[in-house]
């Protein structure tokens, strides 16, 4: 997000609003040669869409960022083919504004609708039905993509379209991309919550819930104490069939949601104390026991109905911390929960994932993705988040680079360990490193940074 | 790249056997991969997870190959420039050359490519050891104050030039510090240590300040002292 503007430069940060750098930022106009939209100084270039990864992905201090007007979106659907070919600055937003009239939805959403469709491609996004639809790479038909040598490819599936997909945006520019969109006979989902005891109920009704539906995830409750540790409301849900609505509904509306600004705050709203409230009331309301009817957007992407609730954290900012860890490392994974319990994690989200995609820097793979978002001003934080990387990376899980903002550099070749084989790709699709983000810079992804 | 939490990823130490300057990196939130560069005469000088780069102030010689050495393959998030001497032996002259080359000339000569890096990247915190000596001389180290207040003044410079580039200067004013630099002088009043010299910039640091003291109260003292008249200020020891 935004936050100063000097001329054409900008001090961008990431949606946890942590560390801010400046760039300069150009829009390129539409009919604008390719080799011209990368001119680029010693500090190299970068697309970037929202701002919507939690860390530096999206930023490149000291050189230049690109961005996508937004008026010069384009969606297009093609109905018979179920089918999207959409502008790289386009947003899943406007994806399925477009594309839920004809009964088409997105395969694959991320918690929040306003991601750019370059930026999905970038970060390889997944959904709350990973297990059932894995992540978005394996559902795209084609990527145009912008290469550093300012040539526009067509990626077929093949090496550079796998680099590319989870690539954090270090191949090139995504010009656009075609996504197979599954039909939907209703913009609305069936809900169902579920109660667990503890943290091995949560896994099991996990477990069972993402086998049986399409989509399912988990809140869990790390601070509750001894017996009731890593208890949780599990909630699948499953797309109506046009026969199952009342008559007279609409079937395929799709309402954005009437949105909240949340202020900007001087102190930080989201503390322990206001955590361990929050954490205690959601247990405390009452779940229904029979499914209940959401609309689609509500559903899938809660966070949107407050925009900037990032805010919320105040000027220090927050951090995600979002891994996964493979299936059997159970016990990692409620060590990993006792080593964030003292730090008052708020929204804790489980999933189960499924079966991984070829990219070689994509994040899900088959395991238990843990998500829980911390104040950056948070006593112990900074050895707590090491810990569990430690563990993580021991038991052979990852971290998302997405959310990244402190991972530690070795970790990145254990977390990922095909990342010589993206170089090497990284390296023919931009081979002068023009491509460049604090991401990069920070983790040294592209290789281009060895001390 | 500095991290989410605000740790420094590439740090270097001018004055790597300092002290104070170690003290000021010991206080100082580090990532725990980071890349800490210690730069003076004595190479064998290093602390676990360092290197070491040859600097020697009065070598102007090796000064291209030093900012070389501390900028390749990545981004400098962190400069704490800590070489300094209070006096030297020998002849009036010698003595001049020596304090003035350490703790002026030779220092910004390798702190102006170095900030010159930083404005160019757009990021980075550069830290300077300056001195109360560098606001009012005192008659017993008046040569050290004189090489002070010279990169005090500097400093002051170079963060207004720098200011909205997205670089951080930190100016530091200590006092009397205790240590190998001091060791035998009689301390003057508010006299401190390395540690509160570091914690002092750490704090100043993270409250976004650009000029600090240590200790504390001499941030009263020190511009009280310099409205002094001339014939007071020399009746006070030292």
């Amino acid at each position: 997000m935004t936050r100063d503007r000097r001329g054409p430069d900008e001090r961008l940060s990431g949606w946890g609003r942590t560390q801010p750098t400046w760039a300069t930022v150009r829009t390129p106009s539409p009919g604008q040669e390719p080799a011209a939209v990368l001119a680029s100084g010693p500090r190299g270039v970068l697309a970037r869409g929202s701002g919507r990864s939690y860390g530096d992905a999206a930023q490149n201090s000291g050189g230049e960022v690109l961005k996508q007007a937004s008026q010069v979106s384009q969606v297009i659907v093609d109905a018979p083919a179920g089918t999207v070919t959409a502008s790289g600055g386009a947003t899943l937003h406007e994806i399925l504004q477009a594309s839920l009239p004809f009964g088409l939805c997105l395969p694959v959403v991320p918690g929040t609708r306003h991601v750019t469709v370059g930026g999905a491609v970038a970060a390889d996004v997944h959904g709350k039905n990973h297990r059932s639809c894995g992540s978005l790479g394996p559902h795209l038909r084609q990527i145009v993509l912008l290469d550093g040598t300012g040539r526009t490819r067509v990626l077929q599936p093949g090496p550079e379209r796998w680099a590319t997909v989870g690539g954090m945006g270090l191949t090139g520019v995504v010009l656009s991309a075609t996504i197979a969109l599954p039909r939907v006979g209703t913009s609305l989902l069936e809900v169902q919550d579920g109660r667990t005891r503890d943290l091995a109920g949560t896994l099991a009704a996990l477990e069972r819930g993402s086998a049986d539906s399409p989509y399912a995830v988990a809140w869990i409750d790390v601070l509750a104490r001894s017996a009731g540790f890593g208890r949780g409301i599990v909630t699948t849900a499953r797309h109506l069939a046009a026969d199952e609505l009342p008559p007279g509904t609409a079937p395929l509306a799709h309402r954005a949601g009437t949105r909240l600004a949340a202020p900007p705050v001087p102190v930080p709203l989201v503390t322990p104390r206001t955590v361990r409230a929050f954490t205690a009331a959601r247990w405390a309301l009452p779940t229904d026991a029979k499914p209940r009817v959401a609309r689609l957007g509500d559903f899938l992407h809660p966070l949107d109905g407050l925009g900037g609730w990032n805010r919320l954290y105040g000027p220090a900012g927050f951090v995600q911390h979002q891994h996964v860890l493979p299936l059997g490392a159970e016990r990692v994974l409620e060590q990993v929960c006792r080593l964030l319990a003292p730090l008052s994690p708020f929204l804790g989200v489980l999933k189960r994932f499924g079966e991984a995609d070829p990219a070689p820097l994509s994040f899900p793979r088959p395991g238990w993705s843990l998500a829980v978002d911390l104040p950056a001003g948070t006593p112990g934080l900074a050895a707590a988040l090491d810990r569990v990387d430690e563990r993580v990376a021991e038991a052979g899980g990852a971290v998302y680079l997405a959310k990244d903002a402190r991972l530690r550099r070795d970790l990145v070749q254990v977390m990922y360990p095909r990342l010589v084989e993206w170089r090497a790709v990284r390296d023919r699709l931009d081979p002068d490193h023009r491509f460049r983000s604090d991401l990069d810079r920070r983790l040294n992804l592209s290789g281009a940074f060895d001390a | 790249m500095r991290d989410g939490l605000g740790r420094y990823g590439r740090v270097l130490l001018l004055g790597g056997t300092s002290e104070i300057g170690r003290a000021v990196l010991d206080a100082l939130p580090l990532a725990p991969d980071a890349d800490v560069m210690l730069a003076g005469r004595d190479v064998a000088v290093t602390r676990p997870g360092a290197r070491s780069l040859a600097y020697d102030a009065r070598d102007p010689s090796g000064h291209d190959d030093l900012v070389a050495a501390a900028t390749a393959g990545g981004d400098l998030d962190l400069v704490i420039a800590a070489t300094g001497v209070l006096d030297d032996q020998g002849a009036p002259s010698a003595r001049a050359r020596a304090v003035l080359e350490t703790n002026l000339t030779g220092l910004v000569s390798v702190l102006a490519p170095l900030a010159e890096g930083m404005r160019a990247q757009r990021h980075g915190t550069l830290v300077v050891l300056s001195s109360v000596a560098a606001v009012r001389p005192r008659r017993a180290n008046y040569l050290y104050g004189a090489s002070k207040a010279g990169l005090d003044a500097w400093t002051r410079g170079l963060a207004d030039e720098l200011h909205g580039s997205g670089v951080r200067v930190l100016l530091v004013r200590p006092g009397f510090v205790h240590g190998r630099m001091t060791a035998g002088l009689t301390p003057a009043p508010f006299s401190t240590t390395p540690e509160v010299v570091g914690a002092r910039v750490a704090r100043a640091l993270r409250t976004g300040r650009d000029l600090t003291y240590a200790p504390a109260p001499l941030r009263l003292l020190t511009p009280v002292l310099s409205l002094l008249p001339r014939p007071l200020w020399r009746r006070l020891p030292g």
